[in-house]
């Protein structure tokens, strides 16, 4: 029973990333039709930042946590209006091919910036060793990880649902034209969503840093993942990739206890089912765009 | 008036494949081709030349999905790699010819297809690129985890080069690419039949109006699900030529940079017209080539920006614009030509 928790914890911690992050890949497809191919190379760069900025600036991971997310919204913002929005009229699967060589180019970058081999980072101290609830111990960094990425998953779930700049993004995900004809400039939201959505995926980054070995090519299986997450949860539902992203983490954590030979393909396996089941994914209504 | 209409297309549907209206030029490309492919090891490194072919062959077989039915694949490395890997495996455990592990490699990709392909074409556009990706990663970790057949990470070695008895060793390359040529050139020809054939037109139909070629009878999934496998035997074709050039089949080749690679092969050649895809091969193979004996550790950074400039400013790829602009011409020429006809007449 401990250790089937201890998974479980240790599964939603790593579900938060992949929940972080596909959030973020959701929101940026439901505004702008954009698959991103480099949510996993964001999701790098944040965890590399973090590790930069606390060798060069001491930076604490509690002050990681606030500016990297900001740096990435920087540098999304940056890409969008540089790279993405050219291509924004066209088929989405001219943005997948773009974003695809911007990653190549990003982990490359990396790579010869910093090496193969991985970055250090440490653990702040209050977090570190592990809590005795009631009798269960577990790893005081998973269970922070796991209630930090939950708050910040609700409080977008908030935001989009209950702000009227969450009204204006839904109906600008869901209904542009309509969103359109009642005066809403939804243009001028695609930019700051990119941003928000590489913003997302840096925050993954960071909180995986402790984690995870910090290393250029730590993005590239994550990248695919996230996507089995998304066709999982139904892409464009917002719901769908964070429960999808959670779950996927449970079935990852469980397959590695139990089957370390199949972990990773049951999750393939699990995206097969769902598409044979329900192609639409558990939280998708309709096939959108084609 | 035709520019803007074609560079609106989407990705999948650069270019209609355009029966080329003179079949004199057809043949004389044809021929221009074969002469390129035979003598091409005079002028590269004999392996590198193989390798070109075989790229060659791997990116023309994407085209027909990618081009002539509308679907990016972003998993191809997993027939690419798996022919690879069993091609190697019969070559080495059984002693037979290459060209028939080879043919076994393929046939192996077409099953393995199948699966993926029926699951695969339930799903398309955007959802098509990722649910293909992600089952090419599956198939990665399972070659990955099975290190006993695969060899894992120090991949499958020692794969033999023979051919009906002869054993071409390592310095025989420049023999073992006219012995590998009619089997490339084989595929491609398949290809080329495949996508000018009555079933080809219906692929095209397909990608440019789903629906209508549906209410007009055609089952879409079943004629995706079959130029899927069909893409997936060429491709192993390919694979196979290249494990056994090798003599090595790395986990690599199930990667999905592989698949990257070839898509930016066909993309940066010309989505459409098969040719664009030999000429993205032959690009990519010897810049690559180039950079790493040359001392440069960073072709991914090559790969990446030839890849954004390409898809920002050059969509129709290298052959794609070619002929586009050819077209052009003759359009202009012949519409020019019967304007001034008819000027002529109302002055008269």
């Amino acid at each position: 029973m401990n250790a089937v928790l201890q998974y479980a914890v240790q599964g939603l911690a790593a579900g938060s990333f992949y929940a972080l992050a596909a959030l973020g890949l959701a929101i940026i497809f439901g505004v702008l039709g954009v698959v991103n191919f480099a949510h996993g190379a964001f999701y790098m760069l944040g965890a590399v930042t973090a590790a930069v900025l606390l060798d060069s600036f001491n930076l604490s991971f509690w002050g990681s946590l606030l500016v990297v997310p900001v740096l990435m919204f920087l540098f999304g913002v940056v890409v969008e209006r540089l790279l993405v929005q050219w291509l924004l009229q066209l088929d989405p699967l001219y943005n997948f091919l773009l974003t695809f060589g911007l990653t190549l180019v990003l982990v490359e970058l990396v790579k010869q910036r910093y090496g193969v081999s991985g970055l250090p980072y440490r653990l702040p101290g209050v977090l570190s060793g592990r809590v005795d609830l009631v009798g269960i111990v577990l790893p005081r960094y998973q269970l922070f990880v796991l209630v930090f990425s939950g708050g910040i998953c609700v409080l977008v779930w908030l935001v989009m649902t209950r702000s009227r700049v969450g009204m204006i993004v839904r109906a600008a995900t869901e209904k542009p034209d309509l969103a359109r004809a009642l005066g809403i400039n939804v243009g001028r939201w695609v930019t700051p969503v990119f941003g928000f959505g590489v913003a997302l995926a840096g925050l993954a980054g960071v909180l995986a840093a402790p984690f995870r070995a910090i290393t250029a090519d730590m993005g590239d299986n994550f990248a695919i993942i996230l996507f089995a997450v998304v066709v999982i949860g139904g892409l464009g539902s917002i719901v769908g990739a964070v429960v999808a992203g959670f779950m996927v983490g449970l079935v990852e954590a469980f397959g590695q206890a139990y089957a370390p030979t199949f972990s990773q393909i049951v999750i393939f396996v699990m995206m097969a089912l769902i598409i044979l089941v329900r192609p639409a994914g558990l939280f998708g209504l309709k096939e959108t765009t084609a | 008036m035709t520019e803007s209409v074609i560079a609106e297309s989407p990705v999948t549907g650069a270019d209609a494949p355009v029966a080329s209206s003179n079949p004199r030029q057809r043949w004389a490309l044809l021929a221009a081709g074969l002469v390129a492919a035979l003598a091409l090891p005079w002028f590269v490194y004999p392996p590198v030349a193989t390798d070109i072919a075989a790229l060659a062959l791997f990116a023309v077989a994407l085209d027909i999905l990618l081009g002539y039915t509308g679907l990016l694949s972003f998993g191809h490395a997993a027939f690419w790699g798996s022919s690879a890997y069993v091609t190697g495996l019969i070559a080495t455990h059984s002693g037979v010819p290459f060209p028939v592990a080879v043919v076994g490699g393929a046939v192996f990709a077409m099953v393995l297809a199948l699966p993926i392909g029926y699951l695969s074409v339930r799903r398309s556009g955007i959802y098509f690129a990722m649910v293909t990706l992600a089952f090419a990663q599956m198939v990665y970790f399972i070659g990955y985890q099975w290190s006993g057949l695969t060899g894992g990470e120090n991949g499958l070695q020692g794969v033999p080069r023979n051919f009906f008895g002869i054993e071409l060793v390592e310095t025989d390359s420049f023999y073992f690419y006219y012995s590998a040529l009619p089997i490339l050139l084989l595929g491609m020809w398949t290809a080329w039949r495949i996508v000018h054939s009555p079933f080809g037109r219906v692929l095209v139909s397909i990608r440019d109006n789903t629906q209508r070629a549906r209410a007009l009878g055609y089952e879409a999934e079943k004629y995706k699900l079959l130029a899927f496998v069909l893409s997936a035997g060429l491709t192993g074709l390919a694979g196979g030529v290249f494990a056994i050039n090798h003599g090595f089949v790395a986990l690599t080749e199930l990667h999905w940079s592989t698949s990257g690679e070839v898509v930016l092969m066909t993309v940066l050649g010309g989505i459409g017209t098969l040719w664009g895809g030999i000429l993205g091969a032959f690009l990519t193979v010897t810049l690559s080539d180039y950079l790493t004996s040359s001392g440069f550790d960073g072709i991914d950074l090559v790969t990446g920006s030839v890849f954004i400039v390409v898809v920002l400013l050059f969509r129709r790829g290298i052959w794609g614009t070619v002929r586009h602009q050819w077209l052009a011409r003759q359009l202009r020429r012949e519409s020019s030509r019967r304007s001034t006809g008819s000027i002529g007449r109302t002055r008269r």
